[in-house]
């Protein structure tokens, strides 16, 4: 189980979370992995606490639901509270500037304005998905950064490749700043 | 990078790929949670090879029309969800007695009546069997991946075609809702088994006349030369009513003889870990999963463990059952119900095992460890 990876994406609905899971499963994918990509399905389609769950593995991959993450994401205090307590020990925290930085020693936190780049920097606050995906990748190489821009170019809608590779670029960056 | 028939796809996704390599040319359906993706995606690929797709006013008119779909001669299917199963269930058994090929997918949810509607269960098994009334055969089949849906979609054609029955593809939410990795095959890796088509001259042809040795009658296309009546009623040879014992007796004997004598070729099955197995899982659909994890960890932990993973639901499969039941000193029944398929479980294996059970009916899959903690018990 030690190459298994498996990540929570959490925010708001609306973000484009389950999107951003469907590209990172299909990035591992690219990468000649196996990724199992699940949601929590509820009635709600704004709004709220929301999250896409993606588990990548050498292996075949049984159990499809996450459990305990390694790696969990949150863009919001209300998805942070939520899921905070589902990061497993040594485990990796992205969350947005605006989220307060939780009381736990025992993660690696990584506080980033993602939302305010995709609004500000980008003009496009709907890429927040895609900048949050190339801060993952830029932190714990989940995927190669390859398989990653060509998994978002696969999914994103025609017409908005630029923004989108903007978005990676602008991701990446945070990370390396 | 990937291969390009490697995708990342939902099971329900999968569920009409498969129907379209299988040959579907028709879908009639209410779309109904968890579903819906089938109605949609057959609506958008349908009519691009040459389809045809239909939103009836009801599950119950979605269930009449693809029978009238496959009796003028198309391959037929319909999707849909508990409370939509239920509607079904009066022209499924119309289908079993006229004899008519077709597929219903139901994607199972958290019963009863609207129950769960976005979450998963297996609570359906005996209504696949015993839902719509009298003796009839029916063939289900469970799928516990996303391959899977595709490979078992096509199979639920062929069965369908080739023993002129409905046959039901048993799957559920988080079969249907899952995304996973999926290699498409290419076309002539698959199996395509179509209808008989009768040889007989126009004024002889009988719809329902068998010879000696053959318990399923040729096929003609409704509506097309050959003329003939089709009924929900008891009905002899040429496809109209009696109310004749003898006729009653041997059209039903045969309807059940074509799939009692064939379970050979309709028993699909998958055995892990089972060769020097002590206690023996058996699972479907998603419950599968958790359960071969949890094979896994007990091996891990130096207890031998394996698992039965029945693909046909029904007809049950009395013979592989037995023999597992023979093999270990437990048996541990995983199911998202209250205890359904593991009443046939205790029925064939009770004599030779002990038989348990792992059962959850709250909407949440069972773990890994749910079904670890069970093995540990017995």
């Amino acid at each position: 189980m030690s190459n298994q990876c498996e990540i929570r994406l959490s925010g708001s609905g609306g973000q484009g979370l389950i999107l951003g899971g469907i590209i990172l499963a299909e990035a591992a994918l690219n990468d000649g992995k196996n990724a199992v990509q699940s949601q929590s399905y509820g009635p709600e389609a704004r709004g709220g606490a929301s999250k896409a769950e993606v588990i990548i593995s050498d292996n075949d991959i049984n159990y499809p639901k996450v459990r305990e993450c390694d790696i969990l994401l949150s863009l919001t205090q209300l998805a942070c509270d939520e899921y905070l307590h589902t990061l497993k020990e040594n485990g990796v925290l992205v969350i947005d500037e605006s989220v307060k930085t939780p009381d736990r020693d025992d993660i690696k936190v990584y506080s980033l304005p993602i939302l305010k780049t995709a609004s500000e920097k980008i003009r496009k606050p709907m890429v927040a998905n895609i900048v949050a995906l190339a801060v993952i990748n830029q932190i714990t190489k989940v995927t190669t950064k390859e398989s990653l821009e060509g998994a978002v170019l696969k999914r994103v809608p025609r017409g908005t490749e630029d923004i989108n590779t903007n978005a990676l670029k602008e991701g990446f960056n945070l990370v390396n700043a | 990078m990937a291969k390009n028939n490697v995708k990342l796809m939902q099971g329900n996704e999968a569920c009409v790929e498969g129907a379209l390599a299988a040959g579907m040319k028709f879908f009639a359906g209410y779309p109904i949670t968890p579903s819906t993706e089938i109605a949609e995606i057959s609506s958008l690929r349908l009519p691009k090879v040459g389809g045809k797709f239909i939103q009836m006013e009801d599950e119950i008119a979605g269930m009449a029309a693809i029978i009238g779909g496959s009796l003028a001669g198309l391959k037929s299917m319909t999707a849909t969800s508990g409370p939509g199963f239920s509607l079904k269930q009066e022209n499924l058994g119309y289908a079993a007695i006229a004899e008519v090929p077709c597929v219903i997918v139901n994607v199972q949810r958290g019963g009863p009546s609207t129950g769960l509607p976005t979450s998963p269960a297996q609570g359906d098994i005996m209504q696949a069997k015993w839902g719509t009334h009298g003796d009839h055969p029916i063939i289900a089949l469970s799928p516990s991946s996303v391959r899977e849906t595709f490979d078992l979609t096509v199979k639920a054609f062929n069965f369908a075609e080739k023993y002129r029955t409905p046959v039901i593809l048993l799957t559920d939410e988080v079969i249907g809702h899952m995304r996973e990795k999926i290699e498409i095959p290419s076309p002539d890796e698959i199996e395509i088994i179509d209808r008989v088509q009768p040889k007989s001259g126009l004024e002889e042809y009988k719809p329902y006349e068998v010879n000696e040795d053959q318990l399923v009658p040729d096929m003609a296309p409704y509506g097309g030369e050959y003329r003939f009546h089709v009924t929900g009623l008891v009905h002899d040879e040429t496809g109209f009513p009696s109310n004749d014992s003898n006729v009653a007796e041997s059209l039903l004997n045969r309807i059940m003889k074509k799939i009692d004598n064939n379970i050979d070729d309709i028993a699909l099955y998958e055995e892990y870990k089972l060769e020097d197995a002590e206690v023996a899982i058996i699972a479907y659909g998603s419950t599968a999963r958790s359960a071969k994890s949890a094979v896994d960890m007990a091996r891990a932990e130096g207890i031998k463990a394996g698992l039965f993973r029945p693909m046909t639901i029904w007809p049950f499969l009395d013979k592989q059952v037995t023999e597992v039941s023979k093999k270990v000193d437990n048996v541990i029944v995983a199911e998202m119900n209250l205890g359904q398929y593991v009443i046939e479980v205790e029925r064939a294996g009770n004599k030779h095992t002990k038989v348990s059970k792992c059962c959850k009916a709250n909407g949440q899959l069972i773990t890994p460890d749910e079904i670890l903690a069970k093995i540990k018990e017995v």
